[in-house]
């Protein structure tokens, strides 16, 4: 499993996991862990309709995810934020459920698309993840603090200039942007507990912000590889061991925080 | 635990400009605002200046939170002006700092008040930032100011009210604003709390020079420190020293509604109707004396409707 034609993996997926976690961060801070749910989803559809007018799957998963975290935000404005998110979740699903019937694609290539896909990747991927994981990182570091300030005293940060709806719209933005990096490797369908697990976990076991960020990119990051080996060895979809593993870092940071706040 | 004297930082803008005494800090003029088919302010005036201390007192509904998101620039009004430091109000409310009724903090966010602090310092501000010195020495005394050190590197989730009152408190003034809005900080707190939350807010704002404009809807917490009070009742508001406007003429006339303003053992009573005097005389209470001197100079004038 580390020979040539896997490198490439390993590399797409280390980057797809630190983005996930760096936004995943915001998003467990933003308590919009259904929003995270929701854009994979969008993804899903769009990775399945890019089939049909012949474009590029990564072109159908960012044009479906940013249109989805959008159509969210706007609609959220007026409307109840969580009514939206599902709506939004059963649209997509729709969608992609309809564009599926349509095409002519195997089943595998399905599958893969929303369980993940170890070996589905080709060198291009690389540089184009690479390209949007500086980006994200960039446009983090850039916002960080009107972010940190909005997420957690909304009201106080709009009176003092941030305008809460550009920033709803850039936050969606980069969970868009995380979704289309990350939906090619471990899938739609368990996209979202690679944003939340490892943030969750790293939250539960230190309270200073920025240590809490860097250890939730190190627990992606051992998500991602361990579940790559695990997958390569079992042949089970990579997607499951992201699941389980993001899973059993937050319930074993929950038990460590318990044991050690005693 | 001694008041630390705040001494000022070289990061954050300059604090209170040196406007002397006489140069208002808040001015509100003729504002007013229709909502839901009612009028909530009809034509609100009154002016803040340096180091004073306002409550801005009326009932559940009275328009308290509106006329501050209107002051904080977060809402609209219909019409009328407010300016802070003489400028118009702009989207950045600069120099205004602001405390929130509530909070909601997840009691596990990864967040120590420490960092809520030092969001005060510059949290609008884009681009990367390096930890400094400076800014850590900056925190520390104004989580010292605001009696916070014990509780410093607590999760701020997991902080009581009273506690995150002061965090927010200093969160507000640690970038050194002329004026510090607060919607009603006493809501939730319990009598000793809410008695420390105004004496350190007072003390903390004169060190600073900074005006307080803090609403609430009870007046009694606020008499010991409170130079002015806005009083708003029926979308217009009196404004005035605490003496000139709790009295039963002058609240009669905002509320056009006979109103009796007692006063028992040191704290104040604003009652409906005019018997309440006779009764509460019957009752045998012998420090109980409804508020009916005559108007004397100087009386606050009524944004009458
Ligand atoms: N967006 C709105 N649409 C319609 N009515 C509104 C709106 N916002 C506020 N109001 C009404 O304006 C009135 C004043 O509300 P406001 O929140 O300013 O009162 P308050 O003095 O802060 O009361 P409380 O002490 O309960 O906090 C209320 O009657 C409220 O119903
Ligand atoms: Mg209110």
């Amino acid at each position: 499993m580390f020979a040539p034609f896997m490198q490439d993996t390993w590399i797409t997926a280390g980057i797809v996991a630190v983005i996930a976690a760096l936004v995943g961060f915001f998003v467990v801070l933003r308590a919009a862990a259904f929003t995270a749910h929701a854009v994979p989803n969008a993804a899903f559809a769009g990775a399945a309709g890019a089939g049909l007018v012949g474009v590029s799957s990564l072109v159908g998963l960012g044009v479906f995810s940013l249109g989805g975290a959008l159509l969210i935000g706007l609609l959220s404005r007026k409307g109840r934020h969580d009514a939206v998110t599902a709506l939004t979740v059963a649209l997509m699903l729709g969608l992609g459920a309809l564009f599926l019937s349509w095409s002519t694609e195997y089943a595998p290539e399905i599958y893969s698309l929303l369980f993940g896909e170890v070996l589905g990747l080709s060198s291009q991927d690389v540089t184009t993840t690479a390209i949007l994981g500086f980006a994200c990182v960039a446009v983090l570091a850039c916002v960080y603090r009107p972010l940190m300030l909005s997420s957690t005293l909304p009201e106080v940060a709009e009176a003092r200039g941030i305008r809460q709806v550009r920033i709803d719209l850039l936050f969606l933005t980069l969970v868009a942007l995380a979704t289309t990096t990350a939906v090619p490797v471990v899938g739609a369908l368990l996209m979202f507990t690679l944003m939340i697990g490892p943030p969750a976990a790293a939250r539960a076991l230190t309270r200073h912000p920025a240590p809490a960020l860097t250890l939730g990119v190190l627990l992606a990051l051992a998500t991602v590889w361990i579940a790559i080996a695990a997958s390569y060895q079992t042949d089970w979809p990579i997607g499951f061991f992201v699941g389980v593993i993001s899973a059993a870092w937050y319930l074993l940071a929950r038990a460590a925080a318990a044991v050690f706040r005693r | 635990m001694s008041a630390p004297v705040i001494s000022p930082m070289s990061l954050p803008a300059p604090g209170p400009a040196p406007d002397g005494p006489a140069r208002p800090v808040l001015e509100v003029e003729q504002v007013s605002i229709r909502l839901g088919g009612r009028q909530i302010l009809d034509r609100v005036g009154f002016t803040l200046r340096a180091g004073e201390f306002t409550g801005l007192i009326g009932s559940n509904g009275a328009g308290k939170t509106t006329l501050l998101r209107i002051v904080l620039g977060l809402r609209g009004a219909d019409g009328g002006s407010v300016r802070v430091g003489g400028k118009p109000l702009t989207r950045r409310a600069r120099g205004v700092g602001y405390v929130p009724q509530k909070i909601q903090i997840e009691h596990d966010a990864p967040l120590r008040a420490r960092d809520l602090v030092a969001l005060g310092l510059d949290g609008e501000r884009l681009g990367p930032r390096l930890p400094s010195r400076d800014r850590r020495d900056a925190v520390a005394r104004m989580l010292e100011a605001v009696d916070a050190t014990r509780f410093a590197d607590a999760r701020v989730g997991t902080l009581s009210g009273g506690e995150q009152q002061r965090v927010l408190i200093a969160h507000a003034l640690i970038a050194r604003p002329r004026l510090l809005v607060m919607d009603e900080p006493l809501a939730n707190l319990d009598l000793r709390a809410g008695q420390e939350i105004v004496e350190l807010t007072s003390r903390v704002a004169r060190e600073q020079g900074v005006a307080v404009l803090l609403s609430a809807h009870d007046i009694n917490p606020l008499l010991p420190v409170m130079d002015k009070v806005v009083y708003l009742a029926e979308g217009r508001a009196v404004h005035g020293r605490t003496d000139q406007v709790v009295r039963s003429e002058v609240l009669s006339e905002l509320y056009r509604h006979p109103i009796s303003v007692l006063r028992v053992d040191g704290r104040i009573l604003v009652v409906a109707g005019a018997t309440v005097r006779a009764e509460a005389f019957d009752a045998g209470e012998r420090d109980v004396r409804a508020d009916t001197a005559a108007r004397p100079a100087g009386l606050p004038e009524v944004h009458a409707g």
